[in-house]
């Protein structure tokens, strides 16, 4: 870059560009990089301790709270798989088969009302559109009451269907907006080809839409997978008894069952529960963040 | 755009519209069939509760009798009722303190990560990942022992030889630290103001360079006014997020809102009304007042937005 800018006949008559930092702006860099660095470490430290103490003996997790020891051992882990009535492995598949269903029901229901909103032109549309937005808006609670007694007329109580089948029918509108962003920002050229060529929205749908936001999916299915995962309202509601809790209600068991002072097999199930959202998190961060700065929403 | 800003062109467009003549709809079969799961979710699992809701909250119903009109008995009972009143206190008091800290301190994070600075993509992971982690029950668990007696932050305060008591089992504390977790959490919204950051033209600095404006005046005349947008979107977002609080005080208190009601949030009473009460009349009712209120805050940003939010259209 340097050297272009030299090779420019221009350039001389410009008073060179300053390239060495003054010892000020390098004082204000490092003073910047420490503050930050400082502010990482307290952010961090309770997750790191909360691992570290996983693998802590029992007794030593109090006595020490330092994340810097040798004495390490997995016997929390042993342990706490088998504390509860299940073998942890249990609310691990009951949360993955939550997860899944809500996954697969968020990214077909809200792709389709989504296609509707931004490439359709029906009667109706803004009014709909602004009661889609809203109800992001609405507090759940006024739902709570009637959706439970409607669930448990349904006879779904202790089965996951309370928690899947809603998000077959885009109740998660952050999604649909989130998509409606995406495939107005898409050419509008590629639609009207498909439509010169004889598509139908319904292929114009499959073949052109989905393939193209297949980034707003994914950031579909990561923010579905987090949510859900933690979700803990709503099994606590719905699932009552222990073979079909997910993680959440599961954890809060090692609470409730806490007598003794086992934290460490708490801890460690605590970890594995975390696990699998910060895998989701490390490898699903770019989808994570930008589908954010597209919607604002967490 | 935001999910507000879309609001507020479609209020503006309507107005607009409203002379012009009929178009024509040429897509609404297939509209609303593409529609269709979600009309249905929208029929039958937010507009008929809302309407169910309404009605149960004039009764008394606790799932086995059918329900009883009651007119405004559960709003009577329920702004004599002592309890109810600390729950909003206790509520309220989270939203206020719990939203702007997380916002203020989401806005000087994202202000000092300056955009090309070197370890950016690491500090906004690190800062990020606890807003990701924060709703589960497993951090809640922690946050106990975190702020616990013998915990890790009496453990830190130890050293400066304070003898602090247990932050959880203490009246005077244990909202503070469930307002400390809404803190923890700052890394979503902070992501949002530097997405917002990046999208300021950097021609408006050059020109204000130009012109012979310094940084601070380049941050208030420029950053700060095209920045307000999102930050009133985050703060009517948060605000209504942060009044359906849940899990982190169910969990932190073991279930009961405890010590002494302390952490008795809105949405925990109304939960135990529901749930273990089984009073779902009154549950309801409580529901709406929540409606109302968050509502109320909500018109009440709106209105203050017209002093200090800047649009540039």
């Amino acid at each position: 870059m340097t050297t272009e800018t030299a090779a420019l006949p221009r350039s001389p008559a410009r008073p060179p560009r300053r390239r060495a930092r003054t010892a000020w702006q390098r004082t204000r860099s490092i003073a910047k990089h420490a503050l930050l660095a400082a502010a990482c470490a307290v952010m961090v430290y309770p997750l790191l301790w909360l691992v570290v103490s996983s693998f802590k003996p029992n007794a030593d997790i109090f006595r020490d709270l330092s994340i810097f020891t040798t004495d390490l051992t997995a016997e929390n882990y042993a342990n706490g798989w088998n504390d509860l009535q299940y073998p942890f492995g249990v609310f691990l598949f009951n949360s993955s088969v939550i997860a899944l269903g809500a996954i697969v029901g968020n990214l077909v229901s809200c792709s389709l009302a989504a296609y509707a909103f931004a490439r359709l032109r029906f009667r109706g549309r803004n009014l709909l559109f602004a009661v889609m937005l809203g109800s992001i808006m609405l507090p759940f609670q006024v739902l709570m009451v009637p959706q439970f007694i409607i669930f448990k007329e349904l006879n779904w109580l202790n089965s996951f269907l309370p928690l899947i089948v809603p998000k077959f029918l885009a109740t998660e509108a952050f999604f649909v907006f989130l998509m409606v962003q995406f495939i107005r920002s898409l050419p509008k050229e590629l639609f009207e080809a498909a439509r010169i060529d004889g598509a139908g929205h319904f292929l114009s749908y499959t073949r052109i839409t989905l393939p193209l936001i297949t980034p707003a999916l994914a950031t579909t299915a990561i923010f579905t997978f987090i949510w859900t995962w933690s979700d803990f309202f709503g099994p606590l509601v719905y699932l009552r008894v222990p073979e079909s809790w997910p993680v959440s209600v599961a954890l809060k068991g090692y609470l409730d069952a806490q007598s003794s002072s086992d934290y460490g097999s708490m801890f460690a199930m605590s970890v594995v529960s975390l696990l699998p959202m910060f895998l989701v998190f490390v490898f699903g961060q770019r989808f994570l963040i930008k589908g954010m700065a597209t919607t604002g929403i967490k | 755009m935001s999910s507000l800003g879309e609001l507020r062109r479609l209020a503006v467009r309507r107005r607009e519209g409203a002379s012009r003549t009929k178009e024509r709809y040429p897509d609404n079969k297939a509209a609303y069939l593409f529609l269709l799961p979600w009309l249905i979710g929208l029929l039958g699992l937010t507009v008929g509760p809302m309407v169910a809701s309404l009605y149960l909250s004039f009764t008394d119903y606790n799932l086995l009798q059918p329900p009883e009109w009651t007119g405004l008995g559960n709003f009577t009972a329920m702004f004599q009722d002592e309890r109810f009143w600390n729950s909003f206190r206790v509520t309220v008091v989270y939203v206020l303190a719990g939203v702007p800290l997380q916002l203020a301190l989401a806005l000087a994070l994202a202000l000092l990560l300056d955009k090309g600075m070197r370890g950016l993509p690491f500090y906004r992971s690190v800062f990020y990942l606890p807003s990701l982690l924060g709703g589960s029950v497993a951090i809640a668990i922690l946050w106990r022992q975190v702020f616990g007696k013998d915990g890790l932050v009496n453990g830190a305060l130890g050293w400066f030889g304070i003898d602090a008591p247990g932050w959880i089992g203490h009246p005077d504390f244990a909202l503070g630290t469930l307002v400390v977790l809404h803190v923890w959490t700052f890394g979503s919204p902070m992501v949002i103001f530097l997405a917002g950051l990046r999208q300021i033209p950097e021609m408006f600095y050059e020109a204000a360079a130009i012109d012979g404006a310094g940084r601070a005046r380049r941050f208030l005349q420029i950053t700060l006014p095209l920045l307000t947008p999102i930050v009133f979107f985050n703060l009517v977002l948060q605000v209504i997020f942060a009044f359906q609080a849940f899990t982190q005080a169910y969990v932190v208190s073991g279930g009961t809102g405890g010590p002494g009601d302390a952490t008795m949030f809105y949405t925990l009473l109304l939960y135990k009304e529901a749930f273990t009460e089984l009073d779902m009349g009154y549950a309801s009712a409580m529901a709406w007042f929540l409606v109302l209120v968050v509502a109320a805050f909500t018109a009440f940003n709106f209105w203050l937005s017209k002093y200090w939010v800047f649009y540039d259209d």
